[in-house]
């Protein structure tokens, strides 16, 4: 079996005299390694410049809001089930009378907090989300933390913020494998990204 | 000597020792740099611009290291390795000519720290003793892979030392002087040695390399065999003495090799841009200006001999031993051999005959 067209047949033949000189080939090495010496680096500076991971890659997380600007969760728990890592605790409320600008269901969650120590991103939270609520972002990390309290997220990091809301191209699985089979065959070429799932 | 010379030589050679010891330092970062480029990578660029800084931090931490000295280990030979190492490396900068003279009221000063009727001669015996260093430290840390490597780097430096020297021959043999500031004399312009020797120049580069501990002959610190070599038991300074010398027996080589072979502070047109500096600027300053053009030229042509050993040591995998003995015994002192007697008949036949016909 042929995997590639670079394999050589071994050969035991005897080397020439300008084999045997050595300096030759050691010139046609020293000719490679000057070509990569001049050639583009592919380093890319980590911390001033970032590159794009895709679309699909899982960062932190972030709970979503509505159109209107009403959180979209209803501490049903499934997140904190279907979380391998045991990461996510919530405690439920009853929304109040008054209160229908902020909570779009009549429960809501009081406090939501992911452990980011133990979060180990898998996504499981998404997936099980019925009210598509918390989403992992593509575009940002958990960032350093220098303390042990900076671990445990709360709402007021986890809530979006209307003014900079995140928005994705596509919002599920199917939705992504649809927008690459229309890439591929040139249908659309850039698609808008959209805050609401 | 009366005092002034004393202290023109006590600062000439003061001067020598600090430009070869950042010569050193820098190569350690040009090496990171070198082998990062070559690899595709950007090498250190954090500590300062292009990471120019990278030498001090390094030096920093290797200070701030714990000095430990193993508890079997012989204390005081353990302390003097590292240190015969520098030593040695170092010694050997002083007779090497950067330039040729410079005039101040009226005195002429060599560019060079001590001149020397057999400088060649001094190098070649500070360099052979460059190995008590390495053999010295890898006894003392009483480990047998440390043993193991200078025992290589003993005989490995002894066998090239042979070829080294009969290649040396052939260049004496034409410049009739040990002189090293002679023999750069008389490769004025563009009359350097490597178009009468490129056999003997490959010879001595090739065994500057063994010489140096670089790879490919790099086996008295052959990890994948012996841990880390002669320097297993070594951390902190000490151990970056020993890294530190290699750099600047490398910047030794690099000088001798451009000495000997390539002209040293010669470069075609000299004589040209000699004399418009003197109608120029006046017969002093003009002299002292064509003096520090030629040791510019001088430290490029080191320094591209430094930038080629990092070339090789990027691109060609180490020997294994045998290898080695092979080509030091079998090759390269016949060789040198060979190349003696061609030198000797050009030198008796040819060169009458040239010089005959260009007359």
């Amino acid at each position: 079996m042929q995997l590639t067209n670079r394999s050589k047949q071994v050969s035991n033949k005897e080397m020439t005299l300008m084999e045997r000189a050595y300096l030759p080939a050691i010139a046609t090495g020293l000719a490679i390694t000057i070509k990569h010496f001049f050639s583009k680096k592919v380093t890319i500076q980590y911390p001033e410049v970032k590159r794009y991971l895709g679309p699909v890659f899982r960062g932190r997380h972030i709970l979503k809001r509505d159109e209107e600007g009403r959180e979209r969760c209803t501490a049903c728990g499934l997140c904190a089930v279907a979380c391998p890592a045991e990461a996510i605790s919530m405690v439920a409320a009853e929304r109040e009378k008054g209160e229908e600008n902020l909570y779009r269901e009549e429960k809501y969650a009081a406090v939501y907090e992911v452990n980011m120590l133990r979060c180990i991103f898998c996504g499981l939270c998404e997936e099980a989300c019925p009210k598509q609520a918390v989403y992992l972002r593509h575009d940002e990390f958990v960032p350093v933390f220098t303390e042990r309290d900076q671990v445990i997220w709360g709402k007021d990091l986890l809530v979006e913020d209307m003014n900079s809301r995140y928005t994705r191209e596509a919002w599920t699985k199917e939705e992504a494998k649809a927008l690459d089979a229309k890439r591929a065959s040139g249908e659309v070429t850039n698609v808008v990204p959209r805050a609401i799932p | 000597m009366d005092l002034t010379e004393f202290l023109v030589k006590t600062a000439t050679i003061f001067v020598v020792f600090v430009l070869t010891l950042v010569i050193a330092m820098y190569s350690t970062w040009a090496e990171r740099k070198v082998a990062g480029f070559i690899q595709d990578r950007s090498g250190p660029n954090r500590a300062g611009w292009g990471g120019l800084l990278q030498p001090m931090a390094d030096a920093g931490k290797m200070f701030f290291k714990e000095d430990f000295i193993p508890a079997l280990a012989n204390k005081w030979l353990f302390i003097a390795g590292p240190s015969l190492a520098m030593l040695t490396a170092m010694l050997a900068s002083a007779v090497i000519p950067f330039g040729s003279t410079i005039r101040v009221a009226g005195h002429e000063v060599a560019m060079q720290g001590v001149e020397s009727n057999i400088g060649i001669l001094y190098v070649f015996g500070v360099v052979a003793l460059g190995v008590y260093g390495i053999m010295v430290g890898g006894w003392a840390s009483n480990n047998k892979f440390s043993l193991l490597g200078a025992i290589r780097a003993a005989s490995q430096n002894i066998s090239y030392e042979v070829a080294m020297g009969l290649s040396l021959i052939a260049i004496l043999m034409m410049s009739s002087s040990l002189s090293l500031g002679e023999i750069v004399a008389q490769q004025h312009g563009m009359n350097w040695n490597i178009f009468y020797q490129p056999l003997g120049f490959i010879i001595f580069i090739t065994c500057s390399f063994a010489e140096c501990n670089r790879v490919p002959f790099d086996l008295p610190e052959c990890e994948t065999e012996l841990v880390g070599g002669y320097h297993t038991e070594y951390g902190s300074m000490k151990l970056g003495f020993y890294l530190f010398a290699e750099y600047i027996n490398m910047f030794i080589s690099s000088a001798i090799i451009s000495v000997l072979y390539f002209g040293g502070y010669n470069y075609p047109g000299m004589d040209f841009v000699y004399q418009q500096l003197v109608k120029a600027l006046g017969a002093d300053t003009g002299h002292n200006v064509a003096t520090l053009i030629g040791t510019a030229v001088f430290f490029g042509k080191a320094l591209f001999f430094i930038f080629f050993y990092m070339w090789v040591r990027w691109t060609i995998p180490r020997f294994r031993y045998d290898q080695l003995m092979n080509l030091g015994w079998k090759k390269l002192i016949p060789l040198a051999i060979f190349n003696i007697i061609i030198t000797g008949a050009a030198v008796l036949f040819l060169k009458p005959l040239v010089t005959a016909w260009l007359n």
